[in-house]
């Protein structure tokens, strides 16, 4: 069955909020402002949900979720399990049910459900008409506010030969048919890593070439160099410090030169898949009309409070200069309906920001980093606890990782942490619910956790500092109190 | 009188004595001085990186040599003539040898490569100029220009080679315009991709650079190099973190570090050489946990450093793969650690942690008795890849690196000799105190 033909809305008047993009942070604002009586309209040029839903997070975690089932069907043994015979991968019902999952998320945010909801839905190509108002599909949208969240797409690093020959990037390797008997993946950011493990685990001889000394670009060198060994495990054909020079297509291969120092080499290859960045989306929105500063390489210049060089317009996500923080873009949105709407002065330094980079092990983080801390001149402690010292990780075979809490020396305020575990992206929400609300190490320490449970991790942590406290007043009195005690 | 022949532990269930700790290192600071008269080329003072055939000269295991020769003469294993003719020897072919941008020199504005031709002395394969490895070698040079304090024609050249060479080194141009020193240069690509960053075995690099009198590091670039530090604490000790044992000793086997701070230490109330002693609890606490399960490991089985490995291959190890490496930099706990242990890690621990190191290499000597043939240890074995050995795989011959630190570290733990000579000498103290050291010794 065909949804039938989306057909724009009349124009309402001036708009409260008028919203060109419907990623995360658009969906957020929109609903959130439509909720508070607001009128809103929401432009996308193309599907509701942005590249987070469609070509990016979601498809994703669920190759990924269905990748991981292979490696440990393979690694059954190891938990007592029996190997399964010929396993064997069925490449088509893993992009099926990446296909049904999407669907499934994008109902919730569907057109009929925004419209249901007072919000004016357009599809179009939106483009500023001046400092208050938008054209699309050929009528203009007046609005008091505007938020652009337009996000940003895949990079097409200038590599020679690389168009002709052909690639892929998150927006389309999910359109895949077949799973690549070769694949050579350029970029060791989150996406290369998290794909490249992902196809190897599905059967591809993948191999990843990363043009810095390690992977994931300035995330803790104990994490990227867990995640290296991970990867390596997978049987993924590591280069790092490498750079692919040209590509050309020789038969049905691709051949990729690549070069370390003056150490030079060659791959054959199916596909390429390029993940190496994004670009914001800023062309076609006519931003020079509404005077809204920006540039085509980094994106739109925003303030703390999100706001652009127009005070009537404000940015969020990918496509700001500054604040790239895709991982809040739900927050942002919030934020930008707070400040737009209701004289909110709401920061986004204010806000704790984790992320995860979702490879197995997961690499998770918060907070400051050590050398930012000593870049500020913050004295700075780690107390670090592994996870193979956790029973939990022991029993679920899930040993490989750590967990680190950076905090001020001397006190127990946390500044950051850093998580590599199995499931980090779940375990360093406790530490941002910790950094939000103020609570040191000391509260960490005491908070009761069911047994057994890889949170355990924090806590020990917690304790660590706790016991490298000086005791010798607390541990007198105790002496004290049990000496009267006996008497 | 403990027998010649008393074993370095002693049967079980037998009253035989075991060696005395005194006898055991003679053996072993004697078997790893060893390798030094059998690595040399008479003819240019250039020593092999390992023993293996064709092997290349390493200029760090050069640097050793040099300071085990004073070693040597003190011990009564080397005439003082002949080491002082072996140590110019050597520097005299570092003074004369081609130093340019050509692909097949020895050297580069007064750095090294790390590899060298056995014979002819120039570049090896297309291995890079390194200052780390140039470094070591001027340790080495700069021990023998202490020692050799005799007025003698062979020893008034020593110490005047000694200074020269020292003198031309551009440091300062080995930053490529950067805070931190490149990690390498190569006459075909130019500085390589990364510099020394993190806690590593740099110090006695910035040490010697800093007080370079002619082409000195800017005091910028030690400060810069330790804020990219982590103090951190790892089963319940505090410390400067580094994964592999070789970074906590390295440099010690020049430098006395001991109750010397910079300003890092003097904000955690700890020194390096306190720290590389955590650094030894951390690295047998790892092996009693022993996380990867290899039920090869405890605490008298530890050790985790660069070394030769098994070889890159993939094993499956309780239905899990199990990845083993060629020479890596192993490290504790964040790995990469393929069950491989380097004995003479845990051999170098001796002046941190005696007892540690010495009841450790006893447990190696009894897991192979016929290491006391040579009385020097392995590069590295591993029990659970597997190799022509029943027991797994056992590095085959020796590499002078590990032999060197060996025969430094026993030293500086019986007598501190070669801590004593640089504690003397003018470019480690200024390079101290211009990199912000206080306290001790330096006072």
């Amino acid at each position: 069955m065909t949804s039938p033909p989306w057909h724009n809305p009349d124009p309402r008047g001036r708009y409260h909020l008028l919203i060109i993009g419907a990623g995360p942070a658009g969906l957020i604002a929109a609903q959130t402002a439509s909720r508070w009586g607001a009128k809103v309209a929401l432009i996308e040029r193309n599907l509701l949900g942005g590249t987070c839903l469609n070509d990016g997070c979601i498809p994703s975690k669920a190759i990924i979720r269905t990748s991981r089932l292979y490696r440990e069907m393979r690694d059954a043994e190891h938990f007592g399990g029996r190997v399964p015979a010929g396993i064997a991968v069925d490449f088509p019902a893993v992009m099926e049910r990446v296909r049904r999952i999407r669907a499934r998320l994008s109902a919730r945010d569907s057109a009929e459900r925004l419209t249901a909801m007072g919000v004016d839905v357009y599809f179009g190509e939106a483009r500023f008409a001046g400092p208050d108002s938008v054209t699309v599909g050929g009528l203009v949208l007046r609005f008091k506010k505007a938020l652009v969240a337009t996000g940003a797409r895949a990079v097409r690093p200038p590599i020679a030969g690389l168009e002709e020959a052909g690639y892929l990037t998150y927006e389309n390797v999910f359109d895949l048919t077949e799973c690549p008997k070769r694949l050579l993946v350029i970029g060791g950011g989150p996406v290369g890593c998290e794909l490249a493990q992902a196809f190897s685990r599905l059967g591809s001889r993948v191999i990843l070439v990363q043009d810095e000394p390690m992977f994931l670009g300035d995330e803790e060198r104990d994490a990227a160099q867990l995640l290296s060994d991970a990867l390596a495990r997978d049987g993924i054909d590591i280069h790092l410090n490498t750079q692919t020079l040209r590509v050309r297509v020789e038969g049905d291969d691709k051949v990729a030169d690549l070069v370390c120092d003056d150490t030079k080499s060659r791959v054959t290859v199916d596909q390429i898949l390029v993940g190496v960045g994004t670009v914001p989306n800023v062309q076609g929105l006519n931003l020079e009309a509404a005077g809204v500063s920006h540039d085509d390489a980094r994106g739109i210049r925003v303030d703390d409070f999100l706001r652009t060089t127009n005070p009537r317009v404000f940015a969020a996500g990918d496509v700001c200069a500054e604040g790239k923080f895709p991982h809040i873009e739900s927050a942002a949105g919030r934020i930008v309906v707070a400040n737009a709407l209701f004289l909110g002065r709401q920061r986004l330094s204010a806000e704790v920001v984790p992320w995860c980079t979702f490879t197995d092990p997961e690499i998770a983080h918060v907070g400051l980093y050590v050398t930012e801390a000593r870049r500020r001149k913050i004295p700075v402690k780690t107390f670090t606890i592994m996870m193979h010292e956790i029973d939990r990780a022991i029993t679920d075979g899930e040993e490989e990782g750590f967990v680190k809490l950076h905090v001020r020396e001397g006190t127990g305020k946390i500044l950051g942490a850093t998580v590599v575990a199995s499931h980090a992206g779940d375990l360093i929400n406790e530490i941002s619910l910790a950094m939000s609300t103020g609570l040191d190490l000391d509260a960490l320490a005491r908070v009761n956790r069911p047994y057994p449970t890889q949170s355990q991790a924090i806590r020990m942590a917690a304790s660590a500092y706790v016991r490298s406290r000086p005791q010798k007043i607390r541990t007198w009195l105790k002496r004290q109190f049990l000496a009267c005690d006996r008497r | 009188m403990v027998s010649l022949f008393a074993r370095v532990t002693p049967r079980k269930g037998s009253d035989e004595d075991p060696m005395l700790d005194e006898e055991l290192l003679d053996r072993l600071q004697g078997g790893a001085f060893g390798y030094f008269a059998d690595a040399i080329n008479p003819t240019n003072g250039l020593v092999a990186d390992t023993s293996r055939r064709g092997s290349p000269a390493s200029i760090a295991v050069v640097g050793l040599a040099l300071s085990a020769y004073t070693v040597a003469v003190e011990r009564g294993w080397l005439a003082r003539e002949d080491a002082a003719r072996r140590t110019l020897l050597t520097l005299r072919f570092f003074e004369t040898s081609a130093q340019g941008s050509a692909a097949d020199a020895t050297g580069y504005n007064g750095f090294y490569y790390h590899f060298l031709n056995l014979e002819s002395g120039k570049r090896a394969w297309q291995c890079e100029l390194s200052p780390i490895d140039t470094a070591l070698l001027f340790a080495g040079v700069l021990t023998a220009g202490a020692y050799f304090t005799d007025a003698t024609s062979t020893e008034v050249e020593i110490r005047a080679l000694s200074r020269g060479l020292y003198g031309r080194v551009d440091w300062n141009w080995a930053r490529n315009g950067k805070a931190t020193v490149a990690q390498g240069w190569k006459p075909e690509s130019g500085f390589l991709h990364y510099d020394w960053e993190g806690y590593n075995e740099a110090a006695l690099l910035y040490v010697l650079g800093l007080a370079s009198p002619t082409h000195p590091l800017p005091p910028t670039s030690y400060a810069a190099w330790t804020a990219t530090y982590q103090w951190e604490r790892i089963y319940d000790q505090d410390l400067l973190y580094a994964g592999p044992l070789f970074i906590h000793q390295l440099s010690h086997a020049w430098i006395d570090f001991r109750k010397i701070q910079d300003l890092f230490m003097r904000e955690k109330g700890s020194d390096y050489f306190e720290n590389s002693r955590r650094a030894v609890d951390v690295q047998r606490e790892y092996a009693r946990r022993d996380p990867n399960e290899y039920g090869t490991y405890g605490p008298d089985c530890w050790g985790l450093s660069a070394g030769d490995g098994p070889g890159k291959r993939m094993m499956r190890v309780r239905g899990r793969d199990r990845r083993f490496f060629e020479y890596t930099a192993r490290g504790v706990p964040y790995g990469p650690d393929d069950g491989t242990i380097a004995p003479m890690a845990a051999l170098a621990s001796l002046p941190f942690s005696p007892a540690l190191a010495l009841s450790a290499v006893r447990h190696f000597f009894e897991l192979y008795p016929e290491w006391t043939e040579t009385w020097r240890l392995p590069s590295g074995f591993n029990r659970t890849a597997s190799g022509p050995d029943p027991r797994g795989w056992i590095s085959e011959g020796f590499f002078g690196l590990d032999q060197g630190v060996a025969v430094l570290m026993i030293e500086n733990h019986r007598t501190g000799l070669i801590w004593k000579l640089m504690r003397a000498s003018a470019p480690i103290r200024n390079g101290l105190k211009r990199a912000g050291f206080e306290g001790g010794w330096l006072r």
